[in-house]
């Protein structure tokens, strides 16, 4: 966590007080997490009153997805149009829609580089306009990093009326993200992201767009959302978007920079290895590899010996992993997917970490290779 | 680490040790629910967490490997068509030689690890097997098939204990496995219906059941649901003659017939076996040794004399051995130490 972000929390650990209730240490509580939301707000572009705090970005893009598809099915709109590169936070419960409740997904086509192109979109609307319940297209995509046209694709769909939901939750601190002025209706944020606390999030959500709400009770949040609030989660929550946001630039310049060195070092040292994701238009501290004739379980562990953190994407109940849905969907064959690593660089990346992997990465790979695909 | 008591504590020691260890858990389903609900000492997502957990508690590096389909492939799809070839494999054996000691020893190999440690109950001293000292868990004789090479690669850390005091210090470790059942019967086969899994696998093949003169005695719904010795489940029309229990004594393939007969029918002294392994700290023996002979899991020990020829091994028993089944392996010892293996083909 950020600095920041720890003492904003832990500041008001030791505070009694619901937020909703009336008497004095309500109010304190009230008062800490109106301010959250204002500060978050400001960071974010958006109005205090468009801010639900939720659990995190799973509990957001269930809300955005679930309670937008409930809310306009009402008025016979069942189709559900989402990238085909989603997260699993957005792209589960829309099946989990298709498999119970009659909602008909259609997941939209991504290029090589994981782009969502808006002709892709505006023919899939244009099919028929009225029949479509939301669309889902994340900010930027939290395997290969591609950045998404969100304001061109919110555009599309606000000519036929249709909400529009992106989970903002990599782009946040890492890419200018204003909630306004991108036109979108719904937005997901998360606070360990971006800095913050696990546990912590957001969905933003413009005002007139109010899905049924996924968690009924108290209706805490603008009756879309219930359960107690957590004051200080929130707190460190929204110091740590302050804090990223307001260090947004300086950071994607830093970690840029960073980002292409380890990009060259680990080709110069693995020739054939292959960048996933656009090159250009990527979240600065994602970098995305294939790397041929390697299980990408095997790199994990020889790097993680070597003290190199690293991720291969997502596995299954017991463990197994699987290949990307994101990798498959830009047309990567089952093998490259499994031999797939993800690097993420953030506030504490140096260029030692670069130094580190640039110095190991050539033997481990080889040493992988020998080991191949079981 | 299967997620059991016995993988647990074999890692808590070597990493103790200082040997520098990382936890495997093998996956060997591509779907852990189909092969078993509920944790029953392997296979399932419960197992995996047992281990993980495990893993954490020891404080050492954890992996799920996934060999579903080298296990599906050489475990599951040859005790299917062994059985279907009137033979009575040992899956736990198989297992050991194709997946544990080939599979993960080779990937572990060409990764930069030395050696497997697993979580067995036998001896292994300079690369010689031997009993482990707790004679009713001793798993000496599904090990019995490795080779030099795989046992030098090898660390039983539990040789020398016993189940009870393996249990004791995995309590005393803090492992939550300490006192979770042991696993039995065969992992891939859920409910332990290995009738009903080979039926649904090979189909229904309906044959003869008769005795030793030839006469039709009942009918069976497929020979690869009997094996050498098997005396419940026979299904016969009619009561033997002297009115004594009848057995298995052989089983046909070709002509899909089971015969069956009294126990006496079933006693055998020599047995012919293939595909010898010879990993113990005796030459292989030009001329015949005396030394004694297990022919299945937890079975019997008989005195017996073992001879090479050419690729088998001729065994002559000391005194007559009942239920010899083909495709279970003959593991030979001196005292408690294992010299070699073979697997039987026939027995007379």
């Amino acid at each position: 966590m950020l600095p920041e972000a720890i003492e904003a929390m832990t500041a008001q650990l030791g505070v009694v007080g619901n937020a909703s209730s009336l008497h004095t240490a309500g109010r304190r509580a009230r008062r800490v997490v109106e301010e959250a939301r204002e500060n978050i707000a400001d960071a974010l572009d958006a109005r205090p009153s468009e801010v639900v705090f939720t659990s995190g970005g799973t509990e957001a893009d269930n809300l955005a997805v679930k309670g937008l598809y409930w809310a306009r099915r009402a008025r016979g709109a069942t189709r559900i149009l989402m990238s085909a590169a989603e997260h699993h936070a957005a792209l589960d419960p829309a099946h989990w829609l298709g498999d119970h409740q009659d909602a008909k997904v259609e997941l939209l086509e991504v290029d090589e580089l994981g782009r969502v192109h808006p002709q892709t979109l505006r023919d899939a609307v244009e099919r028929d306009p009225e029949s479509v319940a939301l669309v889902s297209v994340m900010w930027a995509n939290n395997e290969v990093g591609t950045i998404q046209p969100v304001r061109v694709l919110a555009a599309i769909a606000h000519d036929h009326g249709i909400p529009f939901h992106t989970d903002a939750v990599q782009a946040v601190g890492q890419l200018p993200v204003a909630f306004a002025a991108s036109g979108v209706d719904a937005m997901t944020v998360s606070g360990h992201k971006v800095g913050g606390p696990i546990g912590a999030g957001a969905l933003l959500l413009a005002r007139g767009v109010d899905p049924v709400p996924v968690l009924h009770g108290g209706g805490q949040e603008r009756d879309v959302r219930s359960g107690t609030l957590d004051a200080p989660a929130i707190a460190g929550f929204a110091a740590a978007v302050r804090t990223a946001v307001d260090r947004q630039a300086e950071t994607a310049a830093r970690l840029t920079a960073l980002r292409d060195d380890l990009i060259g070092r680990v080709r110069e040292a693995v020739p054939d290895v292959i960048l996933n994701g656009d090159p250009v238009n990527r979240l600065p501290g994602n970098a995305h590899f294939s790397f041929p004739g390697c299980e990408g379980d095997a790199l994990l562990m020889l790097l993680d010996a070597k003290g190199v953190e690293c991720s291969t994407g997502s596995a299954c109940s017991a463990g197994v992993a699987q290949p990307s849905h994101v990798l498959l969907a830009m047309g990567a064959d089952a093998v490259r997917a499994r031999g797939s690593l993800r690097f993420s660089l953030g506030h504490t990346s140096t260029r030692d970490d670069v130094d580190r992997v640039a110095a190991v990465i050539g033997t481990v790979v080889e040493r992988a290779r020998r080991a191949g695909l079981s | 680490m299967s997620g059991g008591v016995d993988s647990a504590v074999a890692a808590a020691r070597i990493a103790e040790a200082g040997h520098d260890v990382t936890g495997v858990h093998l996956a060997l389903s591509a779907n852990p629910q189909s092969y078993r609900t509920g944790a029953r000492g392997c296979c399932t997502i419960e197992d995996s967490r047992d281990a993980r957990r495990a893993a954490d508690v020891i404080g050492i590096p954890f992996y799920i490997w996934d060999m579903a389909e080298r296990f599906h492939r050489d475990v599951v799809e040859d005790f299917v068509s062994e059985y279907a070839a009137g033979r009575t494999p040992n899956p736990c054996l198989r297992c050991n030689e194709k997946i544990k000691f080939e599979a993960v020893l080779t990937r572990a190999l060409a990764l930069g690890f030395d050696a497997v440690a697993t979580g067995h109950h036998a001896r292994l001293v300079d690369g010689v097997l031997s009993r482990s000292p707790d004679a009713a868990k001793d798993q000496s004789y599904v090990l019995g098939v490795l080779t030099r090479e795989q046992l030098g690669h090898a660390i039983f850390p539990l040789g020398d204990s016993t189940k009870a005091q393996v249990r004791e210090e995995a309590a005393r470790r803090g492992l939550t496995v300490a006192d979770k059942p042991d696993s039995h019967d065969i992992c891939f086969i859920a409910d332990g219906d290995t009738r009903r899994f080979l039926a649904d696998r090979l189909g229904a093949a309906p044959g003869p059941i008769v005795d030793v003169s030839g006469e039709v005695v009942g009918t069976h719904e497929g020979a690869y649901g009997f094996t050498v010795g098997q005396r419940k489940g026979l299904r016969v029309d009619r009561p033997a003659p002297d009115g004594r229990p009848r057995y298995v004594l052989s089983i046909e393939p070709v002509s899909n017939t089971v015969t069956v007969g009294p126990r006496s029918a079933l006693e055998v002294t020599t047995i012919v076996a293939a595909r010898p392994v010879w990993n113990g700290p005796v030459a292989e023996p030009r001329e015949p040794l005396a030394c004694t002979v297990q022919l299945r899991a937890h079975g019997e020990v008989y005195g017996c004399r073992a001879q090479l020829s050419g690729d088998e091994v001729h065994i002559t028993l000391d005194a007559p051995a009942t239920g010899v089944a083909a495709g279970q392996a003959a593991v030979l010892y001196l005292d408690d130490t294992v010299i070699g293996s073979a697997t039987i083909v026939t027995a007379a």
